[in-house]
């Protein structure tokens, strides 16, 4: 049976996640660092990643890892995203670890799971689970060609991958040009990796490893927006029981009230979602159906709360000194990354036999 | 012996002294309710033996094994899920022990005399009068939205007995016998063509002092315990995926592909995602129910699904095209059961009109989120200290 609530170990962790990014990584931090030439933050990484351990949930106790579960990372990952957190947790500690364990390549393995290696699946943000992927050439060892739209690359020590031979390469990102591209979402940025003649060493076959870390990562990106999606609910319902005009609260007014209404239950409905495709996906049952009833659900539930977020907070909302266009710009893209809701339904009339006429 | 062990045990002795197959269903029924065995959480005595409510599983499936009849809970939903609380809570020794056992086995079925034509969201504002006659009450007025008061023995019902303090404060909880001359209930047909609601006019009925539940000018809080329960019974069941008005809408779907176009595939997607979504929502409540935390989601169950049973018909009736055009029968009709889902697209097209008015209005139940779960700001309120009797109306 699914289980769709939070264990008490669970929640310790949440709570100890909680407890580190709000003492080190603020909203005006946040802002401040997306203007700066390093979006992400390394010093947060490490005390989530070596401190805490948490790189390492999803790998296996004797492969260096913790040897917990995607449900654990859920509920990492609904911290970051209630924090916008700039760290490449997703890309690194879900995408590339999951690539690796299809792989089986424990000496990265340990290394990502240590949190001191950072990892990225070369592999283009918007990708769908099971949808065509670029590839670069590999000739004589080397790889040569250009991937654009990799999520974190700019961070990533090693990047992995897959060439027109079939292979999934690990290449360590000093052998290749990374260039950021100017994204939509400051938090978690996007480059090119451009590969002329880098030499790259064969960890496994790509299909299989790039289906696996996709379908894991949109199972578990909801997990994310529903930690935003609480996040831009809970704010605006604060500032709404504050915020006076026509003297009174403007939460007060029955038109607020029900949008508001509305939206809590979007984001009740999500956290079941999100548990379901967790679960799924630590106990690999039910997994492909509950990963895309997920996502198909959990992004416009995202871009929902936070475009209310910012339409109810009046012309504040608007500003770049508000956080809340970060979680905007976290939410649209999410909508995109690995697979759109209107991609994971496509996927879902497969699986649950509604094909189209 | 843990209680769920003593539990099977006790369900296993019940089943050796009256075997279903060779006992009476109704002897069968009594003699569960005896054993403690209705509604494990209710005391000792009364049905019950005062162990957790999550515990019923364990007898359920015991007695269902064995082929047992049950009490057709969906036969006498509204005693077994508001009338019978509300006793538990409110009544007298006395009351607890005339009424809850033959509700329970489904002897006597009772009706709710809540709704009235000018008192539907705002029930408070409700004008039935009862007016003291020495050790009776005297009750005059009319009720709507009754279901089952064509076959129920009993009602519960709320009646003002004092127009001169504000609305909520002149309330009084009494049971109604339906059966009293004065008592006439006439069908309201709906706009599915059935009457599954009668309308009541009560004519100077007479009620017993020792029928009142609860103290005189109390019942609006007694009526509380009475309606909580019915959103939880109304929003709280646990359904297989495709078990709600999904299940349908996909089999027509599967089964007739020269229905299907880009359009309504992308439509019945979406809904397909909320219906399974909502499902998982339900499921997580009942999982907190059971581990003892109870959720909130519970207010919000019925909102999602009245929206969803109402997207999801509305589909149907389109996808059937030429046949959507037919109804499969207007015959009136007055129902014991009320089943959303039974009938054609069209049935239930118009059917689930109801499921967003029925139990609470969704407006209504969008207020009770917004400032129960959400903390908001109340509705400007210039009802409360004014008497009933100088209402608009």
């Amino acid at each position: 049976m699914t289980d769709l609530l939070y264990s008490e170990e669970e929640e310790a962790l949440r709570a100890a996640v909680r407890d580190l990014l709000t003492d080190h990584c603020a909203p005006a931090d946040v802002i401040a660092r997306a203007e700066s030439g390093t979006p992400h933050d390394l010093s947060v990484w490490k005390s989530l990643a070596e401190g805490m351990g948490l790189a390492g949930l999803l790998v296996p106790e004797e492969q260096g890892g913790q040897g917990a579960s995607a449900r654990e990372a859920a509920v990492v990952l609904e911290e970051l995203g209630r924090a916008v957190a700039p760290v490449p947790y997703l890309t690194s500690a879900v995408v590339a670890t999951e690539a690796l364990l299809a792989c089986g390549d424990e000496e990265l393995l340990g290394r990502l799971a240590s949190g001191r290696t950072i990892g990225a699946l070369a592999v283009g943000l918007h990708t769908a689970p099971g949808a065509a992927v670029t590839t670069v050439r590999a000739q004589n060892g080397t790889l040569h060609g250009e991937l654009t739209g990799i999520a974190d690359a700019a961070v990533a020590d090693v990047l992995l991958v897959p060439a027109d031979d079939g292979a999934l390469y690990a290449v360590a990102s000093d052998a290749v040009t990374v260039t950021p591209q100017a994204s939509l979402d400051l938090t978690r940025p996007l480059a090119t990796v451009r590969l002329t003649g880098a030499p790259g060493r064969r960890v496994g076959d790509a299909e299989p490893a790039v289906r696996r870390a996709l379908r894991a990562a949109a199972g578990l990106l909801a997990s994310e927006q529903l930690g935003l999606a609480d996040w831009a609910l809970t704010e605006t319902v604060r500032y709404l029981k504050e915020r006076k005009q026509f003297n009174r609260p403007v939460g007060g007014f029955q038109a607020i009230k029900h949008r508001l209404a509305q939206l809590w239950l979007e984001v009740v409905n999500l956290r079941a979602a999100a548990r379901a495709a967790a679960d799924a996906l630590a106990s690999g049952e039910d997994t492909d159906v509950s990963v895309a009833v997920a996502q198909a659900y959990a992004a416009p539930v995202a871009v929902h709360a936070a475009e209310e977020a910012l339409q109810l907070h009046g012309g504040i909302g608007m500003t770049w000194e508000h956080p809340i266009h970060l979680y905007l710009k976290r939410a649209k893209a999410d909508s995109i990354a690995y697979g759109t809701a209107g991609a994971h339904r496509a996927a879902l009339a497969e699986l649950v036999d509604l094909q189209g006429p | 012996m843990t209680d769920a062990e003593e539990l099977r045990r006790r369900a296993r002795e019940l089943l050796a002294a009256h075997p279903p197959a060779d006992t009476d269903r109704l002897d069968f029924l009594r003699a569960r309710f005896d054993a403690g065995l209705a509604w494990v959480h209710y005391p000792q005595g009364l049905g019950g033996l005062g162990v957790p409510r999550s515990l019923q599983g364990v007898v359920d499936a015991e007695l269902q094994a064995a082929d047992a009849p049950d009490n057709d809970p969906r036969r006498i939903g509204i005693g077994l899920g508001m009338a019978a609380p509300t006793i538990l809570k409110y009544g007298t020794e006395e009351q607890k022990r005339r009424y809850l056992r033959p509700l329970w086995t489904g002897e006597e079925v009772w009706c709710q005399l809540f709704s009235e034509p000018g008192a539907g969201s705002d029930l408070a504002a409700l004008g039935t009068r009862a007016v003291r006659a020495g050790e009776d009450w005297t009750v005059n007025g009319q009720k709507v939205w009754t279901s089952s008061a064509h076959i129920a023995r009993w009602a519960i019902l709320i009646a003002r007995t004092d127009p001169d303090v504000p609305k909520h404060a002149g309330i009084t909880y009494f049971i109604c016998d339906m059966t009293d001359p004065g008592v006439e209930v006439r069908p309201l047909r709906q706009i599915t063509g059935e009457a599954e609601f009668n309308e009541v006019f009560l004519t100077d009925v007479r009620v017993p002092d020792d029928r009142r539940l609860g103290e005189v000018g109390d019942g609006w809080r007694v009526a509380q315990t009475t309606l909580m329960n019915e959103r939880v019974s109304i929003g709280g069941m646990a359904l297989p995926r495709e078990g709600g008005m999904i299940g349908p809408v996909s089999k027509t779907w599967r089964e007739r592909p020269e229905l299907r176009t880009h359009e309504l595939h992308q439509r019945l997607l979406k809904l397909w995602v909320e219906a399974e979504v909502s499902r998982l929502t339900a499921e997580r409540l009942r999982q907190q129910l059971v581990a003892g935390q109870p959720g909130y989601e519970g207010s919000g169950m019925k909102l999602a699904f009245a929206r969803l049973n109402q997207e999801i018909s509305g589909l149907e009736v389109e996808l059937r095209g030429e046949e959507g055009l037919l109804y499969d029968d207007w015959t009136m009709r007055r129902p014991e059961l009320v089943d959303f889902i039974g009938r054609d697209a069209g049935y239930r097209y118009l059917r689930s009109k109801g499921n967003s008015i029925e139990g609470g209005t969704s407006e209504i139940l969008l207020n009770i989120v917004a400032e129960r779960v959400l903390g908001l700001p109340a509705e400007p309120r210039t009802d409360k200290d004014v008497a009933w009797k100088d209402l608009a109306r």
